[in-house]
């Protein structure tokens, strides 16, 4: 169906003996905020890496923004923007030049760069701060510089490995903000997280467990379901059957 | 083409904006080439040296008077008692002392031939041989000019001519040998430093999910350093000319041309260490420990191979500055061209096409 952005068929990713994805099968459809959730060494972060090219399944079946991801990365990439679990920006170089470099990077033209640095360096209240090192501004400002520079390129699907760790409730809220902005614009987002108050945030969500998908629907049926009051006791629930420990 | 250009850009960030990489990167050839230049020099020229005349006579004093115009020695001590020199010796003020015989003109004339005692500082063997050596030629020259008077019945003398290095100048050997270590420590560590550095930053992830071919990252993170590399060579034989009075007897274009050739066997070395570990203190470590090191002992810069015992000559043929220094020294000194120097050549060419394939191989794996 052309309006799912995202399958997978009994994908799985093992490193020797260790199954870190264990067959899972699941879409994400366009628009949609699909959130990842589980436990740290569930297999989350291995799985979108399966999906946005840093890792080659062990075996199973995957399609991204309609490509399959072993014959066609070079189109999933140029569909895709990618935001990793510590936001990575260059810290000694100026916020500009770090737009300059990922606008590039994702195949912008020169005019389109420079078009596009200054939009954002005004969503983003940053104009007069184009020259500042990334070092020097707050930690909530360079998540938010990290995710616009995941989608400057107006991908199809933006992947977020844990964007709000290590911030404050309220500084996550209005990261959530530009995350719906996004989404508003019809990019869909793939996020992962390990907050579970951020999985309400989602239009449907997957809890995994051990490498496999142990829940997947939208928040309010998910808690249904289980019969439970928030999503919190769902997920506490079912990682009480984990075998792994975090890594 | 614009993906090539702001990651060039974005590298040139990093180096200009890091004071201590900047540092390594343009004052360190330079550093090296003084200090070798100038300090660590084993060259003999005005040394101090003593002197301690019986014999005051006419004889004696030209010999003296062709030592102190000679540009070896500098005449600083006369002395008048043996125990003088001796003090002098403990105080550091000469290295070498001539000691003349009382009548040493009568000597010479009535019993053709007299005994001059040379005594040197030998707590470093190697310049007191070769002040013995230059002494003892200066003797040998003012022999001679008396024995122009007379005509001996048999007599060989040597006549000898240093080739290529007429002066017998170190420079001749270490131009070469900094510009390989330079080039090596530059190209390959600063390379694999950054991209190492990628990776402790989490940013290779980005750039590896980007649409960004592999290729043109390795080509954004080798040029830089590649263009650093050319700057530095040019400012090496800039030095060595100019302030070394080293002439560059052979082709210039060819000189450029192999430096060009081992910045990049440097830079794939670079890559395969950055494909070995992601942290950059290892990086280093490995930059210094394997590649610095056999530099320095197996290149033939500082220690002659031949001297070496058999597996350690052998071992030299694997460290690829050993070609790069053979290539150099052939060409900017002995002026050799091309056609001689072809085979070390290919030797570098191919150790740096199997360098290249190992750490792009590598690479794809690490990508998949």
């Amino acid at each position: 169906m052309a309006d799912k952005v995202i399958i997978t068929e009994n994908l799985t990713k093992k490193f020797g003996d260790f199954t870190a994805v264990d067959g899972i099968s699941f879409h994400v459809n366009k628009g949609e905020i699909f959130g990842f959730l589980g436990a740290n060494g569930a297999g989350k972060t291995t799985a979108m890496k399966m999906l946005i090219g840093i890792w080659e399944p062990t075996s199973g079946k995957a399609e991204v923004a309609g490509y399959d991801i072993y014959r066609d990365m070079e189109n999933i990439k140029k569909s895709i923007g990618y935001m990793s679990q510590r936001f990575s920006l260059y810290e000694d170089i100026p916020v500009i030049e770090n737009i300059r470099f990922f606008g590039g990077i994702y195949g912008l033209s020169r005019a389109e760069i420079k078009e596009k640095s200054a939009a954002l360096l005004h969503k983003l209240n940053l104009t007069g701060e184009s020259k500042t090192l990334v070092s020097a501004l707050p930690l909530g400002w360079k998540q938010k510089l990290a995710f616009s520079l995941a989608i400057i390129h107006q991908p199809k699907i933006v992947f977020l490995d844990e964007p709000t760790g290590g911030v404050d409730p309220i500084t996550r809220r209005k990261f959530w903000e530009l995350i719906y902005d996004a989404a508003n614009e019809g990019v869909t987002v793939f996020v992962t997280t390990h907050y579970m108050d951020e999985a309400e945030y989602c239009d449907r969500i997957s809890i995994m467990v051990d490498g496999r998908i142990a829940a997947l629907d939208t928040p309010a049926a998910l808690k249904k379901q289980f019969n439970a009051d928030n999503i919190d006791q769902i997920f506490t629930h079912l990682a009480r059957g984990a075998k792994r420990t975090a890594d | 083409m614009q993906q090539f250009w702001v990651f060039v850009r974005k590298e040139f960030y990093h180096i200009f904006r890091d004071k201590k990489s900047l540092l390594i990167i343009f004052a360190l050839p330079i550093a090296q080439m003084l200090i070798f230049g100038f300090a660590l020099t084993n060259e003999i020229k005005n040394t101090q040296i003593g002197i301690l005349d019986n014999a005051n006579d006419e004889a004696s004093l030209n010999l003296i008077a062709q030592l102190d115009a000679s540009k070896y020695f500098e005449i600083s001590n006369t002395f008048t008692n043996p125990d003088e020199i001796d003090a002098a010796f403990k105080a550091d003020k000469i290295k070498l002392a001539i000691v003349i015989p009382p009548n040493f003109k009568s000597e010479l004339a009535h019993n053709n031939s007299a005994r001059i005692q040379l005594l040197a500082d030998a707590t470093d063997p190697n310049t007191a041989t070769t002040l013995e050596v230059y002494a003892s030629a200066v003797i040998r020259d003012y022999q001679n000019t008396i024995n122009n008077n007379f005509k001996l019945p048999y007599s060989i003398s040597t006549e000898i001519r240093m080739l290529y290095n007429p002066q017998l100048k170190g420079a001749y050997l270490f131009v070469p040998g900094v510009m390989g270590m330079i080039l090596l420590l530059i190209s390959a560590m600063m390379t694999s430093i950054s991209i190492v550095r990628e990776k402790e930053l989490n940013t290779m992830e980005i750039i590896l999910a980007s649409p960004l071919k592999p290729m043109i990252l390795i080509l954004s993170k080798a040029v830089p350093y590649m263009v650093i590399s050319l700057i530095n060579v040019s400012t090496i034989l800039l030095i060595s000319v100019t302030l070394l009075d080293l002439p560059i007897n052979g082709s210039i274009w060819l000189v450029f041309g192999v430096c060009f050739l081992f910045i990049t066997t440097a830079l794939s070395l670079g890559l395969m260490i950055s494909n070995i570990t992601d942290s950059q203190q290892t990086a280093m470590f490995i930059s210094l420990m394997g590649l610095m090191l056999p530099t320095l002992i197996l290149s033939g810069f500082m220690f002659p191979i031949e001297n070496m015992p058999v597996p350690m000559q052998v071992l030299s043929n694997i460290v690829p500055t050993k070609w790069f220094f053979i290539i150099i020294k052939d060409v900017m000194i002995k002026g050799l061209g091309f056609s001689s120097v072809w085979r070390e050549i290919l030797i570098l060419a191919g150790m740096t096409a199997f360098f290249l394939i190992i750490s792009w191989k590598k690479f794809k794996m690490r990508l998949a």
